[in-house]
Formats: structure tokens, C-alpha cells, sequence
């Protein structure tokens, strides 16, 4: 039951084959009994699942369900959810209910999904490891010795292992799409403003954007389509009339015309990346696209620019968490500066405040024209750059990320080292473009990433793209062992 | 760019965060590895380029000026640390 994909699903339930409240109890004792070794929950919600599942079983018998009514999923724990623990991976929300639903939350409950619980993820979604975790690291189900990226690396590996059909991420600079390269599974971070930010704890207001993360492109498809959408909650919601993502999932592709970045496959690529990814390609060329070379001369601008810009909304952004209002306070605070100071202190980990401390001195007196706004006028060239290359082509591809899955503290202690594992994906958040990853052949038996990256308001054509390649390829369906 | 332990302490006040006695030196290098990195920047000649505020450079929406939120000021202050008759207790600041 937990291999089948949410359209399989779907018609079982609505042919009566089992029900929510069956497929609901399977994933949680699957939760039970496996979720030990990986730690992808952070809270695991039986009886708001097991009530939405009951609730959805009644919809499927009136006749009035769609295609994710009855799905058991997992929200990442950046998503606030009215009466449940929205921690955000921090001991900062280690206490906060939220008294809210998040946009995306409230309309994926009203297309009826079970909730299972909240992933966990990155502190704030900051790091590329899940291992700034205030509830500790994700282990990758490929290999527990490894990790399995981030920032949504409780939702990768939790839908990679199978503890729930799909999970919602959230992609700042390469949150969805690194860690689903490492477990290897399909995910999709919209353009910017597609989804609603609306209840989604904000880490970088300009870049923070909220997709789905599946088993395969088909099933991204019916996810974002409930996702997705204007929203007036949100100031920076885009205004763009919403297609039926999975209306063109199989129209040919012929002729489509892709562009490799040659910045994409230099230096600091690992070769068996390479290989994996050349072969994913050539499927392409077999499907009859046209591959061409490409150039994007401001690529090893994008790390650099990214660690301005997102520590710099960084530090605007949570300056709201002070000890009053919500969230965690010091005990006996002397005066009110010892109550800001040492709650802050106290409840935010060693990454957020690198951060924080990185975004307060750019944006303080006499740094702001050297960092920000300098930062601000190269992701303008950024930007320009996929401008000229999508009047050539009308997808860019290239590796997710550098390398495979590495090692459970490899490179915690090395902030540096840590940021260029996103050096492939942060180009298109500063941009503001959509970007997937699927997973190809695997190295060495650890899963590897294709990326996809799209125009504005592209995404029908990039899952159109990914589930091409799903229907003649078989990567997407490879399970990691003993799950 | 170069940050020594009179920086951290500056920057930690700046944005009202207690570090660590112990961990300053340690963040020195960190932020110091970090600036080194994001130095790269200042190759590149940006004299005319715009800079970006909006990846999409949509204007701010406006709406109308009429009360949209239903009050809530039970449940949120359900959530709060510290409350007392409806209001966020913090330390005395008037002597």
C-alpha cells in the first residue's frame, strides 16, 4: 500500500478497495516502527490524522472527494498548523501552538489529506544537513550514516522511506531540491509567489517559497495543484491564473529545446554525478529535444550574493522572536534588554546566529551599499543571465548538487564548505524561477538529482518534463532498502 | 574582511542576541570565512546595474483600508510566556 502513488490510491479508495482510516493506521505504525532510526518527525499527530481520515472516508462515500482527499501526508514543521506544536526546528517554538493554519495547510486540509504530523527540518530552515535541528539529525534511508540534505530533510526522507505518500518543503536556496536529490525523490520549488507564504515561518522574504515533495512528478502535480494559488494574506502572492498541472503531464517532447549551463558541469562536480546525470540527458535526445550548451557567466556569483541577501532578511525577520509575544523566554530576565538578549540567545542554536550576526552587519551603518545593495545589483545580473539563456532554450538542466549524500557530521564544523553544496540551486531562488529535481541513476547506490529549472510560471512544462523521463525511466521508483 | 572579538560583541549587541564568553572566538572565524567568501562581490563592476527588489518587480499591492481580522486576542495571548489583565508582562523599564 505504501508504494503506490496518490492517483493508485485515489482510485482505491474511492473503489472502496480500503479506507482513509486502513491506509491512515498503515502509515502510522510504519511511523511507529521505523521512524526510530531516522527521526524525519518531529511530532506525529494519530488522532488529527486518524479524525481528518474518518472525515474523508465520509466525503469519499458522499461522492464529494478529489484526488488527494484520504492521502496521508506530512507538513514540514515551517508550516503552521492551528492547535498543533510549530516549532520550526528550534528551541525558540519548542512551545508555540500555533492559534493558525498556514495557506498551504488550510487548503490541502480542504482538499480533504490526512495530516500524520510535522517534519523535521533545519533550525529555521537554515543549513543544507538537517543537522542544525534543535530535535537532532535526519538520517538518510539510503544510508543512516549519511544525511539527507536540507533544509526539508525530514520531508525527503520520510517520503523516500515511506512514512507518508508526500510532504510539503519549502525552498530558499535549494531546500526542496537538494534534499530531494539526496533521497531521491521528486521535488518542485514554484517561482516565486506561486505559493502563498501565508503561515509559513519566514527565514528570507524574497526568496522563501513552498512546493511539494513526491514520489514522482504526477503526484507533484496533484499536490501543487492544491498548493498553489493567489492569496491575499500574502503581499507578495502572485496574480497569475493557475493552469491544470497535470493536464499536459504527457505531451510530447519533441523539439523542446535544452540548455546545459557548461558553469554546471565543471570543476567540483563529482564524476559520477556527471555520468548520472548525462545519462538522464540522453533520454532526452531520445524523446527528440535538442540539447544545446549554455552559459550563465554570473553562476559563482550566486553563493556569495545568497549569503548576503538571505542573512540580511534573516536578521529582519527574526527580530520578532524577543521573549514576549511567543515563543521562548529566559527565566528571571534582569531588565528588559537581559530578556531580549538571553532569550535570543538561549533559544536560537549556533547556525541562526552565525546568520543573524552575518545579516546585522551587513545591513548596519556604513556596510549597507558594500553588502546589500551591492548583493541586490549582482542578482540583477543573475537574473539577466536566465533572461538571455530562456530566448534560446525552454529548460535548463544540470545536477542538483555536486555530489551524493556525504557523511553525518562531515561538515558541520565548516559553515563554508557547507553553503557551496547548494551551489547548483541557489542561482534560481535569487532569480525568483521554478526549479525541480528528479532523481537518476544512482552512485554507488546513493541517490542522485537531475535539476529541471524552468521560466516564470513554467511548472505545468516542468512536470510535463519530469514525468517524461518517469515514464521511460524506472530511478524514480527505486526504494531504499528495508523500506 | 577580517572580524575580531570587539565586532562579535558589537554585532551580538546590535541584534540584542547573549553569545557564549566561549564560543566568540569561534564565531570570529566563522563570520570572518563567510565575509571572505561573499567577497567575490567586489570583482564585479555593478556601477550601472539597477539592483533588484523583486524577483518578479511587481509593485505592493494595496487594499482597501477597512478591518479584515476578526479578533483574536484570547488565543494569541493564550501562547504568550507571560500575561497578566490582557497585557505582555516584561521586565520594569520606568523606575
Amino acid at each position: 500500500m505504501h508504494n503506490k502513488t496518490i492517483a493508485e490510491l485515489g482510485a482505491g479508495l474511492r473503489a472502496g478497495e480500503f479506507s482513509s482510516v486502513e491506509l491512515t493506521r498503515h502509515f502510522l505504525e510504519r511511523i511507529d516502527s521505523l521512524d526510530g532510526g531516522l527521526n524525519c518527525y518531529i511530532t506525529v499527530t494519530p488522532d488529527v490524522a486518524l479524525q481528518a481520515a474518518e472525515a474523508a472516508d465520509q466525503r469519499i462515500g458522499a461522492g464529494d472527494s478529489g484526488p488527494l482527499t484520504g492521502i496521508p501526508i506530512a507538513q514540514k514543521d515551517i508550516f503552521c498548523t492551528q492547535g498543533v506544536k510549530t516549532s520550526c526546528g528550534s528551541r525558540m517554538l519548542d512551545s508555540f501552538i500555533s492559534p493558525y493554519d498556514a495557506t498551504v495547510v488550510e487548503r490541502l486540509n480542504a482538499a480533504g489529506v490526512v495530516m500524520l504530523g510535522k517534519a523535521n527540518m533545519d533550525e529555521f530552515a537554515m543549513g543544507s544537513s538537517n543537522e542544525t535541528s534543535f530535535y537532532g539529525p535526519v538520517r538518510n534511508p539510503w544510508d543512516r550514516e549519511c544525511v539527507p540534505g536540507g533544509s526539508s530533510g525530514g520531508s525527503a526522507a520520510l517520503v523516500a522511506a515511506r512514512l507518508a505518500v508526500a510532504a510539503t518543503g519549502t525552498d530558499t536556496g535549494g531546500s526542496i531540491r537538494q534534499p530531494a536529490a539526496l533521497c531521491g525523490i521528486t521535488g518542485l520549488k514554484p517561482t516565486y509567489g506561486r505559493v502563498s507564504r501565508y503561515g509559513m515561518i519566514a527565514f528570507a522574504s524574497s526568496l522563501d517559497q513552498g512546493g511539494p515533495m513526491t514520489r514522482s512528478a504526477e503526484d507533484a502535480a496533484l499536490m501543487l495543484q492544491a498548493m498553489a494559488g493567489f492569496d491575499a494574506k500574502d503581499s507578495t502572492s502572485a496574480e497569475e491564473p493557475l493552469p491544470d498541472f497535470s493536464a499536459g503531464l504527457n505531451d510530447s517532447l519533441q523539439g523542446l529545446r535544452i540548455g546545459l549551463p557548461k558553469e554546471y558541469f565543471g570543476e567540483g562536480l563529482d564524476a559520477g554525478v556527471a555520468v548520472s546525470v548525462e545519462a538522464a540527458i540522453d533520454e532526452y535526445r531520445k524523446m527528440g529535444a535538442d540539447v544545446v550548451e549554455i552559459s550563465l557567466p554570473n553562476t559563482h556569483l550566486a553563493v556569495p550574493t545568497y549569503y548576503v541577501v538571505a542573512p540580511a532578511e534573516c536578521s529582519s525577520n527574526l527580530s520578532r522572536f524577543d521573549g514576549v509575544r511567543y515563543g521562548y523566554r529566559c527565566e528571571d530576565p534582569r531588565d528588559l534588554e537581559d530578556l531580549y538578549k538571553r532569550s535570543r540567545g538561549e533559544g536560537f542554536g549556533e547556525e541562526v546566529k552565525r546568520r543573524i550576526m552575518i545579516g546585522t552587519y551587513a545591513l548596519s551603518a556604513g556596510y549597507y551599499d558594500a553588502y546589500y545593495l551591492k548583493a541586490q545589483k549582482i542578482r540583477h545580473l543573475i537574473s539577466d543571465d536566465f533572461k538571455s539563456a530562456f530566448e534560446q532554450v525552454d529548460v535548463i538542466m544540470g545536477p542538483s548538487t555536486p555530489s551524493t549524500a556525504f557523511g553525518l557530521g562531515e561538515k558541520a564544523d565548516d559553515p563554508v564548505t557547507m553553503y557551496l553544496n547548494d551551489i547548483y540551486t541557489i542561482a534560481a531562488n535569487l532569480a525568483g524561477l521554478p526549479g525541480m529535481s528528479v532523481p537518476v541513476g544512482p552512485v554507488e547506490g546513493m541517490p542522485v538529482g537531475l535539476q529541471i529549472i524552468g521560466n516564470y510560471f513554467a511548472e505545468a512544462k516542468l512536470l510535463n518534463v519530469a514525468h517524461r523521463l518517469q515514464q521511460a525511466t524506472d530511478w524514480h521508483k527505486l526504494a531504499p532498502e528495508g523500506y | 574582511m577580517s572580524l575580531d572579538r570587539s565586532d562579535i560583541e558589537k554585532i551580538a549587541h546590535l541584534a540584542r542576541m547573549a553569545v557564549d564568553e566561549d564560543r566568540i572566538e569561534g564565531y570570529a572565524t566563522d563570520l570572518s570565512n563567510i565575509l571572505g567568501l561573499v567577497a567575490q562581490m567586489d570583482d564585479v563592476e555593478t556601477g550601472d546595474v539597477t539592483p533588484m527588489a523583486h524577483p518578479l518587480h511587481m509593485a505592493q499591492r494595496l487594499r482597501v483600508d477597512e478591518v479584515s481580522e476578526v479578533d483574536r486576542r484570547e488565543a494569541f495571548q493564550a501562547i504568550a510566556p507571560k500575561v497578566e489583565n490582557d497585557l505582555y508582562l516584561v521586565p520594569k523599564v520606568i523606575e
